[in-house]
């Protein structure tokens, strides 16, 4: 009771509670009392969440902070929150870019600023929620619940084709989220009382959508089930990370949504993809997900191949790091689905990463935009010298982001294609092409933009990156050379929950470590008949 | 006898105080709009303490007037539901009518006669008495469709709407003989008793089949959908309002008690037939709402749409299929009902609000009623935290449940896309500002803002706290079958 079984409560709820403050209290034309309490709100969402990176025991339960209350009983839905390693650095890492996001709109946004707030908060609520949803309905009206404000915070706040943007990002990721609910739903009868009508028996337990519970039930779940609910889980997932191909909305969002939006869009959002794959789709559908990989690690292999070949085409920096992050997440899912702990370990130390460093990137385009509203490359060019503070820090931003030793986006790269190598040489040497290509991109872009002479006389006058601005991007760089130098402390917190993981989906591996298995990739298509469609009846 | 007219109470109180009302219009004076609306409501809030009154007392098992009228728990649902639905739609009523200057006595008491015929129909057990209580709802509703005598619209929803909801009644009549004259019986649990005895031959089949057209007529689905547009537009909005709950729960409910209870026997014969109305039904009402620049129009689809969702439930023809029906029109009723609100908000002499565009930039100057008016859009939608996501997960449980995954996922990308139109809305309002915004002033309407205001209250309660009001209709099930 008290403090620890509500402290996930606390956290989750608080921006809402600021959000409603702000509603009622605060009038339109208080712009800097909302501001203050928008900043106030979401920098002690960070600080209650601090202790959780402190307070969780690597050595414990799996679930930590549990709290669990009635909510639906006669469907055996309930309301329940708890978190292992890997949500505690997902949570952690929203409340960091939530607090980032709004302190660094205080200039950008000029109008309608009290909608802009509220909507940042209750996004926030949104997010948190589901990496703490332990409950696949709750889990699922947080997943949906916060597609609403960032469809506003794109299609108000937005760019030039808004409207177009809004409206793609919300029915793209609907229609892949709403299957996901039809898979759902066939996991929660299999698991009471089956699907009567094409001879499905259930196991006869007891209905519920408690996701631990279902985990347990995980290796009885037939072939044909597991096939069809992952591939309708897949495309929730796939399109919300996105996977190649179903990547085309992140570019049109990114491009026309404000600078925060752009940050929690690229740092968190994106992740919930992921996060939902090894939380949802590894531990439940483990023969599912070996018969996968092929799939999975030729998308995420296209993705990372592909991301970074686009990215270095752009002409428009946002467009640049919009693409960046495709590759980015291609080596996530890389990681992920390497299935082994270096490959997972890395793959949640990269989904870290690259919320640190695109965000970064994100809100240091925000901050020239805002001087010269223009993004182009070819608009900039020798600006490291009228702004040297701030070439400075896209420097480091941009070193992170290509993975260069000393800095985060390293270890997560490193241990990522270790995980690989392990499975296959071929997989690691396609991936580390796209280290390659991300120090291509980045660089000739950062080239472009800060060095050689300034050609452009609006350019010469540019004022160099203020406190506030500098600010907003230290707290992201001290992260980003911490993991660099010392990525210890999150490997630890993150390895009991990846090793839960292998141990489902492929003991295996654990069981022989010293000789790690050659390259497995299973020859045969999982899409092998299963042998009974839903489609049937 | 006593306990006969005992149980038909609530109906009784209706009758009586629909013909004072009537009586009531033609006395006249200065303020007759507001004693015949208060005195409506009133009518309306009695029927609701008379059926509270009488259910508590009657055994939910037995039957009266012969085994023709039943008081069970499914009919007492039902008929709160209803008259939920009239109540609001009426308060939704009171600002226009005084706007419009049409006389409201005729008015409030063909709506309640309406009322009365739905819940007669709620409790029907005998297909005659169903199809009388089903009658007197359409006539009463064809006159109210064509209520605004000068408008021409209104002419031709009233005339389009009598002349087709005539011929479905026929074709329902015809289906319904036929059916009598295979089983020799009326009374739905003899029926029951008499198919599960085995025998169908085919013109039992034909009289069923009849029987689903006229159904699927009544409850609007595809291909039997045409005349809804049309109608909805015309008449006037609060009647579109009432028309899209009232009415289409009422033929939900002797769809429900008539197929699972009556021909449940015959349930594989119906299933497919009704399983692929509803497919088509989804499909259709959804694509066709995306291109509709008119709001009545849109939502007249869209309540084609979601008729087809509910039909899920009957498809499933399990118990959670029929208490997800009966939850689905519970939050179908208030979703709708606040939206057409929102509508009837915005109608004025000057300003019709009828157009999607009418809609822009109303968040700005009217931010409580367009929120209101985004939580419809989303209950409509079925995003959570709103009523319409739980309604529809109840839905989609119930058919994955009975095996109808390819039906689920079809009405779970349909919702996908109808989450297209309702965002027109919803785009407009928010999304669209400056010089191209030029929303209206709205004229005080106090009763339609009450009623937004409930109904997004209930959306939302509903939405995060489903658990006793899925009970609810749960708790209504004793089975049909032979009941």
């Amino acid at each position: 009771m008290g403090f620890f079984t509500n402290l996930l409560n606390v956290i989750c709820y608080l921006p809402l509670v600021g959000a409603l403050l702000i509603i009622f209290v605060l009038k339109r034309e208080q712009s800097r009392a909302i501001k203050t309490v928008a900043t106030v709100v979401a920098g002690l969402d960070f600080a209650v969440s601090i202790p959780l990176w402190f307070l969780y025991d690597p050595a414990g339960p799996q679930f930590q902070f549990a709290y669990k209350h009635d909510w639906i009983p006669s469907v055996g839905s309930s309301y329940y929150f708890g978190v292992d390693g890997i949500s505690v650095l997902l949570i952690l890492l929203t409340t960091l870019l939530g607090f980032i996001s709004v302190y660094s709109s205080f200039t950008a946004i000029t109008h309608r600023e009290k909608e802009y707030y509220v909507f940042l908060l209750v996004l926030q609520t949104g997010m948190l929620g589901v990496f703490m949803s332990l409950d696949f309905i709750l889990f699922y009206v947080f997943w949906e619940v916060m597609l609403v404000p960032m469809y506003f915070l794109i299609g108000v706040w937005g760019g030039p084709r808004k409207l177009y943007a809004a409206i793609k990002f919300f029915l793209y990721t609907l229609v892949g989220s709403v299957l996901m609910l039809v898979g759902i739903l066939a996991l929660y009868f299999y698991n009471s009382t089956g699907l009567a009508a094409i001879g499905l028996k259930g196991l006869g337990n007891a209905p519920t959508f408690d996701v631990t519970h279902l985990f347990t039930i995980a290796p009885q779940i037939p072939h044909g089930l597991q096939f069809w609910v992952f591939l309708a889980f897949f495309v929730g997932f796939a399109i919300k990370v996105p996977m190649f191909p179903f990547h085309t909305w992140l570019p049109d969002a990114h491009v026309e949504a404000p600078t925060a939006g752009s940050v929690i869009l690229a740092g968190v959002l994106l992740k919930m993809g992921t996060y939902g794959f090894i939380r949802f789709s590894l531990p439940l559908l483990p023969n599912a997900t070996r018969e996968a990989v092929p799939w999975m690690i030729a998308l995420a292999l296209i993705g990372i191949i592909y991301g970074a070949l686009v990215a270095m085409a752009q002409k428009d920096v946002k467009k640049l790091v919009a693409y960046s992050s495709v590759s980015h997440l291609g080596f996530v899912m890389l990681g992920m689905f390497a299935l082994n702990p270096q490959g997972l370990s890395g793959s949640v130390l990269q989904m870290i990463n690259h919320g640190l460093s695109t965000g970064g990137l994100f809100l240091l385009v925000g901050i020239l935009y805002e001087r010269r509203h223009t993004r182009m490359i070819s608009d900039y060019g020798g600006i490291a010298k009228v702004m040297p503070v701030y070439a400075m820090l896209f420097m480091i931003i941009t070193m992170a982001s290509i993975g260069l030793p000393t800095l985060n986006g390293f270890i997560g790269e490193f241990t990522i294609l270790i995980g690989a190598f392990d499975r296959s040489t071929l997989w690691a040497v396609l991936g580390a092409t796209g280290i390659v290509l991300g120090a291509a991109y980045m660089l000739w872009m950062y080239q472009r933009v800060f060095f050689g002479e300034i050609t452009i006389e609006e350019n010469k006058h540019l004022k160099d990156a203020n406190l506030r601005e500098q600010w907003t991007l230290i707290p992201l760089i001290v992260l980003c050379f911490w993991i660099g130098l010392y990525p210890k402390p999150f490997f630890r917190i993150l390895e009991p929950a990846v090793t839960r993981i292998v141990q489902t989906v492929d003991a295996s591996y654990l069981q022989a470590p010293a000789a790690p298995a050659p390259a497995t990739a299973p020859a045969h298509a999982p899409a092998s008949a299963p042998a009974h469609g839903p489609a049937a009846h | 006898m006593g306990a006969d007219l005992f149980a038909l109470l609530p109906e009784l109180v209706l009758a009586l105080l629909a013909m004072a009302v009537l009586l009531g219009g033609l006395a006249g004076g200065r303020n007759r709009h507001a004693v015949l609306g208060a005195a409506a409501l009133a009518g309306l809030a009695l029927t609701a303490v008379a059926l509270a009154w009488v259910a508590g007392q009657v055994d939910p098992a037995s039957r009266f007037f012969f085994g023709m009228f039943a008081l069970d728990r499914f009919a007492v649902f039902f008929k709160a539901l209803f008259l939920l639905g009239t109540a609001l739609a009426l308060a939704l009523s009171l600002a226009y009518l005084e706007r419009w200057k049409v006389s409201p006595g005729e008015y409030h008491s063909l709506v309640m006669f309406a009322t009365l015929g739905m819940l007669i129909m709620a409790s029907g057990t005998n297909l005659a008495v169903i199809y009388v209580g089903l009658e007197l709802m359409a006539l009463s509703t064809y006159v109210l469709a064509g209520y605004f005598r000068r408008e021409v619209k209104s002419h031709e929803a009233a005339t389009k709407y009598f002349v087709l909801g005539a011929l479905s009644s026929g074709i329902l009549l015809y289906g319904l003989s036929l059916v009598y004259g295979t089983t020799g019986t009326l009374d739905l649990a003899t029926l029951a008793a008499r198919l599960g005895a085995g025998g169908r031959g085919t013109p039992l089949l034909v009289g069923v089949s009849l029987m689903t057209c006229g159904f699927l007529f009544k409850v609007a689905a595809v291909p039997f959908h045409v005349w809804t547009p049309d109608v909805y537009e015309g008449a006037p909005t609060p009647i579109t309002a009432f028309m899209s709950v009232g009415p289409k729960a009422a033929a939900f409910a002797i769809f429900l008690r008539v197929y699972l209870g009556g021909l449940g026997p015959l349930i594989d014969d119906w299933r497919w037939l009704v399983g692929g109305a509803a497919a088509l039904t989804m499909i259709w009402g959804n694509v066709a709402a995306l291109t509709q620049d008119n709001v009545k129009r849109m939502l007249a689809y869209s309540s084609i749409a979601h008729a087809g969702y509910a039909l899920l439930g009957l498809v499933a023809g399990t118990d959670a299929g029929l208490s997800s029906v009966m939850f689905y029109l519970l939050v179908y009723t208030i979703t709708n009902l606040g939206a057409f609100g929102f509508v009837i908000l915005l109608e004025s002499r000057e300003f019709a609000g009828e157009t999607v565009s009418d809609y822009a930039g109303l968040a700005r100057r009217h931010p409580l009623a367009a929120f209101g008016m985004l939580l419809f859009m989303l209950s409509l939608g079925g995003i959570p935290p709103t009523a319409g996501f739980m309604g529809k997960l109840y839905l989609f449980a119930a058919a994955v449940q009975a095996g109808y995954v390819w039906l689920v996922v079809l009405a779970v990308l349909m919702s996908a896309v109808s989450l297209y139109y309702y965002f027109r809305i919803v785009l407009q309002m928010y999304l669209r500002d400056g010089a191209e915004a030029q929303p209206a002033e709205l004229v005080a309407a106090p009763w339609t803002e009450r009623v937004i205001f409930a109904c997004g209250v209930a959306v939302l309660v509903i939405g995060v706290y489903p658990g006793p009001f899925g009970q609810l209709a749960r708790a209504t099930i004793a089975r049909l079958a032979g009941s």
